[in-house]
């Protein structure tokens, strides 16, 4: 098999004595849609702090092709083209629906140009294309605390694309989504990330979309991988239904 | 568009010193302080509060003495050095500054401020101690005017620059590097998941305001002819946080208004002694009362840190 992308080795954390990672080891392969399910508190928000800098494990590392990059900042691995969508949505609510993408376009191209506006004809194009892939379009005048909690799930979606990323790493993309728009969100992010090229990364609360999208299951459970492997073969596993799909 | 309104107000401004002679001088430490005010609102867009800003317009009128007594005596030199004075105080101060928040930024400025006013005022044999320091009449383009002469063009000089400046930092505002230092407000998390750094959105902010307050204390040191340590006196940053509030947070022409509006006031209350305190503080409460949303703005929580 090839180099992984993403590799964390032999993670170890606890917050005041209860492990959120214990020995974790896992790896994502070019082109995976990796779907990563476990009961709530298990630890997989945590695994993603962990993978994108913002905290630091006890021990173990995580290599991004090969680079050890456990010790920089979330803004240094963003850098080098790993997104991130947050199980909370992270915008800068004050601003416009619009500005939000544009500042994470420009971001990847002209942020220090103090003269040139953020507002251009080509990045507010690309920006409702992004906006309009997530069903978002209707709203990009608005300002996004106004937006309800689902379509601020899918505008955080859209950001970590704008990004252009090698690697996204998505918390739970559906959670707050209505049950209507989930499939049809599902269906354009997995067009968009194949069109493009992006490996993904999802925590999943939703069997079903887990079931549909995943080309790989990872089994959470307190702070340990339980199981592992193709979707069916991890859902006829009895233990798995019987702690996390049950519970799910 | 508000071109048409803006440009009938400039030129209101323009006309006014000719029909009320004692408005000139009003009008020039109105906009001296307005430069300074809007270096303020700059940070205030980030959500930070510099309560030492008029550290920045008391070195540059200072620098301007200084350099004044070294023998440089043109007035566009002298407000070109000045402003770099003022941006690289800035760069110096801010580089330690805006690692902090809320109060600690606050507080931080306003402990540096009162170093620099306490060094102001003891260190007699150089600053002049609380006499200060003339700033003598430059000469304009290599002509020294007499100073009323003087004075009117350095009025529609500040006019000009009053224009040129704040369109200028309008572009700044609504460039990426804007928009990012108004990001730090609401999202810092989310600023640092794009690659951006926001100890340098903050630190190119701080310059930019330290430039715009210095600017402010060379045009004053002309307008009055003397820079004095109280220059620097914190009551001085109180009443350019003040001024940026009364404005309205984030848009470039309230500074200038808040400032005009204040000295305008100031102006007319000193006939009636002792009031003034009085009167700005009533006046901030109307104003706070009436615009909830701007100061609202200001200490608006932020995002919940637990991702
Ligand atoms: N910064 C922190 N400080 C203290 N405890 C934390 C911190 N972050 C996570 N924890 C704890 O670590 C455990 C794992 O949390 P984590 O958020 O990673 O779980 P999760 O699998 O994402 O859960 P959910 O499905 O609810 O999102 C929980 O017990 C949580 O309370
Ligand atoms: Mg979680």
């Amino acid at each position: 098999m090839t180099r992984p992308i993403l590799e964390a080795k032999g993670l170890h954390v606890a917050f005041n004595g209860v492990k959120a990672a214990d020995d974790v080891s896992i790896a994502i392969h070019d082109g995976e849609f990796l779907a990563i399910i476990g009961p709530n508190g298990s630890g997989k928000t945590t695994l993603l702090n962990i993978c994108t800098g913002y905290i630091r494990p006890r021990s173990g590392s995580v290599l991004l092709d090969g680079h050890d990059i456990t010790r920089l900042s979330p803004r240094a691995i963003a850098r080098r083209g790993v997104a991130r969508a947050f199980q909370i949505p992270q915008l800068f609510s004050a601003q416009r629906v619009i500005d939000n993408m544009m500042l994470a376009l420009a971001a990847t191209d002209g942020l220090w140009s103090a003269v040139r506006p953020l507002e251009t004809a080509t990045r507010r194009d690309e920006a409702k294309a992004l906006l309009d892939l997530v069903g978002l379009a209707g709203d990009a005048d608005r300002i996004s605390s106004a937006l309800p909690e689902g379509h601020r799930k899918l505008l955080d979606i859209a950001v970590a694309l704008a990004l252009k990323p090698r690697l996204l790493l998505l918390d739970e993309p559906t959670s707050g989504v209505s049950a209507l728009e989930r499939f049809p969100l599902m269906e354009a992010l997995m067009s968009a990330l194949r069109q493009r090229g992006i490996t993904a990364l999802f925590v999943e609360h939703d069997m079903d979309v887990v079931a549909r999208y995943a080309s790989r299951v990872l089994v959470w459970n307190a702070g340990n991988i339980m199981a592992q492997g193709r979707p069916d073969e991890v859902f006829s596993n009895a233990q798995v239904r019987q702690r996390v799909v049950g519970v799910a | 568009m508000r071109t048409i309104p803006a440009a009938i107000a400039v030129l209101m401004l323009a006309v006014l010193p000719i029909a009320a002679p004692w408005l000139q001088f009003v009008l020039t430490l109105a906009i001296a302080k307005g430069f300074a005010a809007l270096g303020v609102a700059v940070l205030l867009r980030a959500g930070l509060i510099s309560i030492g800003h008029a550290m920045f317009f008391a070195a540059s009128a200072y620098g301007v003495a200084f350099l004044a007594r070294a023998g440089i005596n043109d007035l566009g030199l002298l407000l070109i050095l000045s402003v770099l004075a003022g941006a690289l105080a800035g760069a110096v101060a801010g580089s330690f500054l805006v690692r902090y928040r809320a109060i600690f930024f606050a507080m931080l400025n306003l402990a540096v401020s009162m170093v620099f006013y306490a060094l102001c005022a003891k260190l007699y044999g150089v600053t002049g101690g609380t006499d200060g320091m003339p700033v003598p009449v430059p000469a304009v383009f290599g002509i020294v005017f007499a100073e009323p002469v003087f004075k009117s063009v350095l009025f529609y000089l500040s006019l000009a620059l009053m224009v040129l400046v704040g369109l200028a930092v309008q572009r700044y505002l609504n460039s990426p590097l804007g928009h990012a230092l108004s990001a730090v407000n609401t999202n810092e998390i989310r600023l640092e998941y794009l690659g951006i750094p926001v100890w340098a959105v903050l630190l190119i902010a701080y310059v930019i305001s330290a430039a715009l307050a210095g600017l402010g204390g060379a045009i004053a040191g002309f307008a009055i002819g003397r820079v004095v340590p109280d220059f620097a006196f914190w009551t001085a940053s109180g009443h350019l946080v003040l001024i940026a509030v009364l404005g309205g947070i984030g848009g470039v022409p309230g500074a200038f208004i808040g400032a005009l509006f204040l000295e305008l006031l100031h102006s007319a209350a000193v006939t009636v002694t002792d009031s003034w305190n009085l009167i700005v503080g009533m006046t901030l409460i109307i104003v706070i009362m009436f615009m909830p949303q701007g100061v609202y703005g200001l200490f608006a929580r932020k995002e919940a840190s637990s991702l």
